[in-house]
C-alpha cells in the first residue's frame, strides 16, 4: 500500500500531488492541469477534464535548432493554455510521468516554481477509474510574461559534462543496463539509440530511472526506498554536484526531480544532449564494456 | 524506391490525406481495432526473441505461414497505455499479412512517419520503426525460405 505522499519523507512534498488533490481542483482557476506523454495519441484519446496537452515535440521544442523554446514561444504557449505566472501547473503523462517530469524541467528554466507532479501519472488516475474526457478545454489567453529562460542551475551542456568527468564528479546515466554496456538494441543495419557509439561517459553510474517509481500505480518510491538506490547503494551524497543523463534527457529529467525535490540534494543537472550528443562526439571518451568484451574474446 | 504493399499504399495515402486532428482520430480507431495475439499462437510469458528492441510500449511480433502466399502477422501491446504501438500493430496485421513476403521485406521503416507524421519523438519513433523491422525481417526470412525451397 503506498503511503500518503506527506507520509513519504520526502524534502518537498509539496511539489507531488495526489489523484484525489487533482479530482478537487479540476475546476480550481488557479490550477491548470497539462498532460505531456510519450505516446503521441494519448491525450486524443482521453485525459483528465479541463486538462490541456503539452506536446513534447510541436510545444516545448525549437524547431529549427537542438534546443527548447526561447522566452516569447514559452510566453505564447502559456497565454494559450491561459496560465499566469501564479497559476499552479500540475502535470502528469503516461510512463510513470516520465515526459511529465521533462516538461516540469523545463518550467523551471523560465523559473515557473508554481508547477506540481500529479503523482502516478496516468496510469494510476485511470486504474482509479476517475474522470476522463474528449473534449478539448478552451481558456481564455492571459498575459503570461516569462523571464529569459536560465539554463543555469538545472541544464548542464556538454562542455561542463566534460569538465564534470575531468573532476570526477558523480553522474549518472539513467538508461537501461543493456544501454549502458552499450549493446546493440537495434537491428544491425540501423542505428543504435540515434548515436554512432554506443556505451557511457566514463565513470557515470547506472541507475535505470525507473526504479524510483512503484510500477504498479506509477508513484514514486518513498524517501527511505529511494535513499537506499541513491545513497546507500551507489554512494551519492546529497551535497554532491551531480549530472544526470540518458538518451535526449527525457528518462534524466525523472532522476533530476527525484534528486532534487524527493531527496533534497543541493545541486543536480540535466545533461539533455545525452547520448545522443555524446555518442555522436568526435574523439571524447567512452566507455562500451560490451565491445572490450567482444575484444578481449576476439583476441 | 520500391512500392509499398497495395493495402498498406492504400492506407497510407488515405492518413495523409487528413489533416491532423483526423489523423489522430483515425489512428485511435485503428488502436481500437487492434487484436492481441491468439493464445494458440502465443501465450504469456512471451519469448523474448518476438519482443520489439527499443519499444517502450513492449511490443510482440509473431508469424505464422499458410497456404496461401505471404504471412499473417500477430503482434502483442504489453503496455495498455501504448496506444501508438497498437494502432500500428492493428495496421500492419490488417494491411500486410498476406501480402507477398518479398514486398513486405521492403517496406521502409520510417513508413511511421507517413502514418504518424513527423512529429514523433525519437524514442517513439525507433520503438514504432522497431516494430516494422521486426516484421520486415520475419518477411526476409520467408522470402528466402521459399527460394530455398523452390530451388529444392
Amino acid at each position: 500500500m503506498t503511503k500518503n505522499i506527506d507520509e513519504r519523507g520526502y524534502t518537498k512534498a509539496d511539489v507531488l500531488v495526489s489523484t484525489d488533490w487533482v479530482e478537487k481542483h479540476l475546476k480550481d482557476p488557479m490550477v491548470r492541469i497539462a498532460e505531456s506523454n510519450e505516446d503521441p495519441l494519448l491525450y486524443s484519446s482521453n485525459h483528465i477534464p479541463g486538462a490541456v496537452e503539452i506536446d513534447w515535440t510541436r510545444d516545448l521544442n525549437d524547431p529549427i535548432r537542438r534546443d527548447y523554446l526561447g522566452r516569447s514561444a514559452f510566453d505564447k504557449l502559456m497565454r494559450r493554455i491561459g496560465a499566469t505566472r501564479d497559476t499552479t501547473i500540475v502535470l502528469y503523462g503516461d510512463k510513470n510521468n516520465w515526459w511529465a517530469t521533462y516538461a516540469f524541467w523545463l518550467l523551471q528554466l523560465f523559473g515557473h516554481t508554481n508547477a506540481r507532479i500529479m503523482d502516478g501519472g496516468r496510469l494510476k488516475w485511470i486504474k482509479e477509474n476517475r474522470p476522463v474526457t474528449r473534449d478539448v478545454p478552451k481558456y481564455q489567453s492571459s498575459n503570461y510574461q516569462a523571464p529569459e529562460r536560465d539554463d543555469s542551475h538545472h541544464r548542464a551542456f556538454r562542455d561542463q559534462t566534460m569538465k564534470h568527468l575531468e573532476r570526477k564528479l558523480p553522474m549518472i546515466d539513467v538508461r537501461s543496463p543493456e544501454e549502458f554496456r552499450g549493446e546493440r538494441l537495434h537491428m544491425p543495419e540501423y542505428p543504435n539509440e540515434g548515436a554512432l557509439r554506443g556505451g557511457h561517459i566514463p565513470g557515470a553510474l547506472n541507475i535505470p530511472w525507473a526504479r524510483a517509481v512503484n510500477l504498479e500505480d506509477g508513484t514514486f518510491k518513498d524517501a527511505a526506498e529511494l535513499r537506499k538506490i541513491y545513497t546507500e547503494e551507489n554512494k551519492l551524497r546529497p551535497d554532491d554536484d551531480v549530472i544526470a543523463y540518458c538518451r535526449i534527457g527525457e528518462r534524466s529529467s525523472h532522476t533530476w526531480f527525484v534528486l532534487l525535490y524527493l531527496l533534497g540534494f543541493s545541486k543536480v543537472r540535466n545533461y539533455d544532449g545525452s547520448w545522443t550528443e555524446w555518442g555522436n562526439l568526435v574523439n571524447v571518451p567512452v566507455e562500451n564494456p560490451s565491445a572490450e568484451a567482444r575484444d578481449e574474446a576476439a583476441a | 524506391m520500391k512500392p509499398l504493399p497495395e493495402r498498406l499504399e492504400r492506407l497510407v495515402r488515405t492518413l495523409e490525406s487528413l489533416d491532423r486532428s483526423d489523423r489522430i482520430e483515425m489512428l485511435i480507431e485503428m488502436a481500437g481495432q487492434f487484436k492481441p495475439v491468439p493464445s494458440r499462437i502465443a501465450q504469456r510469458p512471451f519469448a523474448v526473441e518476438h519482443r520489439v528492441p527499443g519499444c517502450e510500449s513492449e511490443a510482440y511480433v509473431w508469424t505464422e505461414a499458410g497456404p496461401e502466399e505471404g504471412l499473417t502477422y500477430y503482434f502483442a501491446v504489453e503496455n495498455p497505455q501504448g496506444i501508438s504501438a497498437m494502432a500500428l500493430a492493428a495496421i500492419l496485421a490488417d494491411s500486410l499479412s498476406g501480402a507477398p513476403s518479398n514486398e513486405v521485406a521492403t517496406v521502409p521503416a520510417d513508413i511511421v512517419y507517413r502514418i504518424f507524421g513527423r512529429e514523433l519523438s525519437m524514442g517513439k519513433s525507433l520503438g514504432l520503426m522497431g516494430m516494422v523491422n521486426m516484421v520486415r525481417e520475419a518477411a526476409r526470412r520467408h522470402t528466402q525460405a521459399t527460394a530455398t525451397e523452390n530451388r529444392e
